[in-house]
């Protein structure tokens, strides 16, 4: 009975003594602004609550004495505050500083557009760049549905706000990559090497970019390849086109893989089943073979290697302008050689270090021949017009290159990075023709330094300033380039960004062969943007405008007269929205860019708008996918209004005054993943110009002979056929660990 | 004698206040959770749950509960940001994990979240976060072969795979199926141990059919 008495009088006891004391207070940042759902603990007990929707807190509690009061919200710092809980009421307010992270921070490259999955807020993902009508999985067709990216249907590169092609750098895991499209014959473009499956991330900056990168007037596309892939596969690729085949092994820890492929590319079936207005007496020919190893190393270490190696011939024959009954054969055999090495690593206290190498070949052997109507090879006519055009060029291009790039992070996302770049080039070519044999040798050691930081004042403003000095040895000159960039959040998605920058390049080797005493050229970038993304819409707006400082500018009364008196300009405004919410499994995408451009460079008599730019143009992308058929149907239209083309007919004075019809194509593609057996499969079907629209990208003119009306004869420059067809089965053979556990189990 | 007695009681008594103290806290957590209407209900629950694992220090279970409840408040409210969720997420089932190594329901969770990922933008983060889930969930079932949650989830997830890639209503059917026979003879440790799932697995199986 004693026992029971004094079991009840302790539970009586231990709960009469108890009385509840309130806690009651208000949660704001240090700005004043309410935090609803703000964790609130006192720490050591259960007791605690979140803030409500006008940032009160309110909770009762048995405890007595001296605690810590914990509140804690997520993106703010936690705040800790003693307390002595006595009384009826204890009332504390928390003030949280807003604590700097990526996911609300603003975000410094706004000026750029990435193709990432991993990081957030980005344009395009990496699928978009294989599922993009028109594009048929070409990484740079699809940046050309960007705005600013200017689609020049005869020529393959980048063109970029009215910068030529040489004006943008392609940028493969640190290190540039000099010939990153197939060799071309003229006035057929071609596409880039590499697919896009090799790559995690591509950025492609249209113009202000950074310091870490130079040798670029116009912009840089960077490339980042896969680390480790998801699973070992077996892939095959069947088309009329090609046939591939691959294998990409993964350990079992996923810390290691090497893979490679092998890639035939033949278009003598096609050619046959789609005519073509050119004669291709040697139908493109291409075959490729690639390697990768990589391993992880300890700490998140990565380690890479990827080599690359094609070969390729084409062969094409059309009518001579300068003569009757007369044509020109052009022909080209190519083999490159691409090799990166990548290394990175984190050293620990926020220290991480990235060096890339690689060495690259080229070798393009260029015949030109005039032959006969019975396609011989035509004796001298002593018209030089006509006897120039046969040569042969044999262009040889070696490039070894070196970078080391060290991060330091500090504070939440302050980074100070700086490194250094070394590249050697040598190209040399022989040019013979009927007058003579030129054999020239060009040698370039370039070297750069770079640092730059990314400093967040807080998580709506960012500065990232940056200074560039790079020297080449073949100019024998120095020079300093400044970047800087400052964004600044107006609201929860939108920012505005101000980018500056001086940029540097120089000239082409082909220019300086006779070490004329001659400076970079130089372009200086002012941009300003500004962006809404949420993760379902993306609307930016950019206004831009480059001075071109310094450009080459040659004098066609004295030979090999060389200066760097050329210059221009180009402004414009660019406009970009894509909408993934409003139709459901719909996808798309517009894009709009105006450009004014205008420059006196190489051989222009006067300042005028260069052939590759034109002043309005645009993209629609339409992306639809049905999950459940898993099938897919992409449409794009991309359109631009006429680009000027030489026609000698003029007088200088009108030097580039004619433009071309516009440019308009339509294209289509399909995408279908069928169930083959245990494959994955992809079957891919696409068809370019769908509407058989007449393109004209500009116009040869004869040298020398005339029509009645005493005008220089001129061809029309086509694509080589109206309509372009791809058609494509991709099957890939995984071991998928998920089917086997699910075999296994059950 | 008899002051021993009292002694030994008192202390008893003592102890069972402590216990009760804590699995107060846990009924209390697991009532909130189930009266749970809004997003925000669920986020006070996750929010009481961590604050019972930040003061008990060495019990997994008021960690797993608050990952858990963050997840269901994330799909409770629409227009939240998923990914951030699942940052909040991950960090409480790190702090499970630490007390507990190997435990089959915390890989079930691990699941959940990356599931809730993928969904974000399934079409260029299957590959990725597909593979996180799978992983999780073989893991799940080599740490408790008996468990039937993995296979719950696992059927679930794989409803609304297409076939093409491996998934579809049969291959999830025989999943749910596996997962009820195990719900069958499965016995929570404690009443505070996971338990849930069954009418999910009943009604999934259901609608495969």
């Amino acid at each position: 009975m004693k026992f029971i008495a004094i079991f009840l009088s302790s539970i009586i006891l231990s709960a009469s003594l108890n009385a509840q004391v309130r806690v009651m207070g208000s949660v704001k940042d240090n700005r004043g602004r309410i935090l609803a759902g703000a964790s609130i603990t006192l720490k050591g007990t259960y007791d605690g609550t979140t803030s409500d929707s006008v940032g009160r807190f309110s909770f009762k509690t048995f405890e007595k004495g001296a605690f810590v009061l914990v509140a804690n919200n997520i993106g703010n710092k936690i705040v800790e505050m003693p307390i002595t809980i006595a009384g009826d009421t204890v009332t504390v307010d928390f003030s949280l500083k807003e604590e700097i992270n990526e996911l609300k921070a603003v975000v410094i490259t706004a000026g750029s557009y990435e193709a990432s999955d991993k990081k957030k807020g980005t344009v395009l993902k990496a699928l978009d760049i294989a599922t993009t009508a028109g594009a048929n999985a070409d990484i740079s067709a699809t940046i050309q549905t960007l705005p600013g990216a200017q689609k020049v249907g005869e020529q393959e590169g980048l063109f970029i706000r009215g910068g030529g092609a040489e004006e943008a750098k392609i940028i493969i895991d640190g290190t540039v990559v000099n010939n990153f499209f197939y060799s071309s014959v003229p006035g057929i473009s071609q596409r880039g090497r590499f697919s896009p499956f090799l790559f995690s991330g591509t950025a492609f900056s249209s113009g202000g970019y950074s310091a870490v990168y130079g040798q670029a007037l116009s912009s840089i596309l960077s490339l980042e390849s896969i680390d480790i892939p998801d699973r070992s596969e077996v892939q095959i690729g069947l088309s009329p086109i090609f046939l591939s085949a691959g294998l990409q092994q993964v350990s079992k820890d996923k810390r290691k893989s090497y893979g490679f492929s092998y890639n035939w590319v033949n278009l003598t079936l096609y050619q046959k089943l789609v005519p073509q207005a050119p004669d291709f007496f040697r139908a493109p020919d291409f075959h490729t073979a690639d390697a990768n190893f990589r391993i992880k190393t300890k700490k998140n270490g990565m380690f890479k290697i990827y080599a690359y190696f094609n070969s390729g011939d084409l062969a094409v024959r059309t009518p001579s302008l300068d003569s009757n009954g007369l044509k020109n054969a052009f022909s080209l055999n190519n083999q490159n050689l691409f090799t990166n090495i990548s290394y990175r690593q984190f050293l620990g206290r926020g220290w991480k270090i990235n060096t890339v190498a690689s060495i690259s070949y080229n070798k393009d052997k260029i015949g030109s021949e005039i032959q006969n109507q019975q396609n011989q090879k035509a004796g001298r006519s002593n018209i030089p017009a006509i006897d120039n055009a046969s040569f042969n060029i044999n262009a040889r291009q070696w490039m070894v290159q070196a970078r080391v790039v060290l991060d330091k992070k500090f504070g939440a996302l302050n980074t100070f990075r700086f490194g250094t770049e070394l590249w050697n080039n040598s190209d040399s070519s022989t040019y013979s023709a009927s007058f003579g044999v030129f054999p020239s040798k060009v040698n370039d050691f370039y070297q750069a330094i770079f640092s730059e930081s990314d400093l967040y004042i807080t998580n709506d403003l960012a500065f990232r300033p940056g200074v560039r000095m790079e020297h080449s040895g073949l100019l024998n000159k120095w020079n300093i380039a400044p970047r800087a960039a400052l964004s600044y959040k107006l609201s929860k998605n939108s920012q505005l960004t101000a980018d500056y920058g001086m940029f540097y390049q120089t000239p082409e080797r082909r220019f300086l062969s006779n070490n004329a005493n001659f400076d970079f050229l130089r372009a200086d970038h002012y941009i300003l943007t500004y962006q809404h993304i949420s993760s379902n819409y993306t609307f930016r707006t950019q206004i831009f405008y480059k001075d071109y400082v310094s450009l080459l500018k040659t004098d066609r009364s004295i030979t090999n007269a060389i200066s760097n008196n050329g210059g221009g300009f180009a402004k414009g405004i660019e406009v970009f929205w894509r909408d993934r919410k409003t139709f459901k499994n719909f996808d798309y995408w517009i894009s709009y860019s105006y450009l004014d451009t205008k420059r006196d460079y190489n051989n222009y008599p006067i300042m005028a708008q260069p052939t590759f730019a034109a002043n309005h143009s645009g993209s629609i992308v339409l992306k639809k996918f049905w999950v459940k058929k898993m099938f897919g149907v992409n449409w794009s239209w991309n359109w631009s209004t006429g680009r000027p083309f030489y026609n000698p007919n003029k007088p200088g004075t009108e030097f580039l005054s004619d433009r071309t019809i516009g440019f308009s194509s339509n294209n289509f593609s399909l995408n279908w993943l069928p169930k083959i057996g245990k494959s994955n499969t992809v079957v891919v079907l696409g068809i370019n110009n769908v509407f058989n629209e007449l393109q004209i990208f500009g116009y040869n003119y004869s040298n020398r002979l005339r029509d009645n009306n005493n005008q220089l004869i001129r061809a029309e420059v086509n694509p080589p056929a109206p309509r372009n067809f791809f058609l494509g089965i991709f099957m890939s053979w995984g071991v998928d660990r998920t089917l086997q556990n699910i075999n296994g189990n059950l | 004698m008899k002051k021993l007695f009292v002694v030994a009681f008192l202390f008893l008594s003592g102890i069972l206040t402590a216990q009760s103290k804590f699995e107060g806290a846990m009924q209390n957590g697991l009532t909130q959770m189930s009266q749970a209407k809004s997003g925000e209900d669920m986020a006070a629950t996750s929010a009481f749950f961590e604050r019972v694992g930040d003061a008990e220090k060495d019990k997994w279970l008021p960690y797993y509960y608050a990952a858990r409840t963050y997840v269901l408040s994330a799909w409770m409210t629409p227009k939240s940001d998923k990914d951030k969720a699942a940052e909040k997420a991950k960090e409480l089932i790190a702090k499970a994990e630490s007390i507990d190594k190997n435990n089959s329901e915390i890989f079930c969770l691990k699941q959940t979240v990356a599931v809730m990922q993928l969904t974000v933008d399934a079409m260029s983060r299957w590959q990725t976060y597909g593979a996180v889930a799978a992983e999780a969930i073989a893991r799940a079932k080599a740490a408790d072969p008996k468990n039937p949650r993995p296979y719950l989830l696992e059927g679930q997830y794989q409803i609304n795979v297409p076939e093409a890639f491996g998934g579809g209503k049969t291959v999830a059917k025989k999943l749910l199926e596996k997962s009820i026979s195990l719900y069958e003879t499965f016995q929570p440790a404690s009443p505070f141990h996971p338990n849930w799932g069954k009418e999910d697995a009943v009604k999934l199986l259901a609608a495969c059919q």
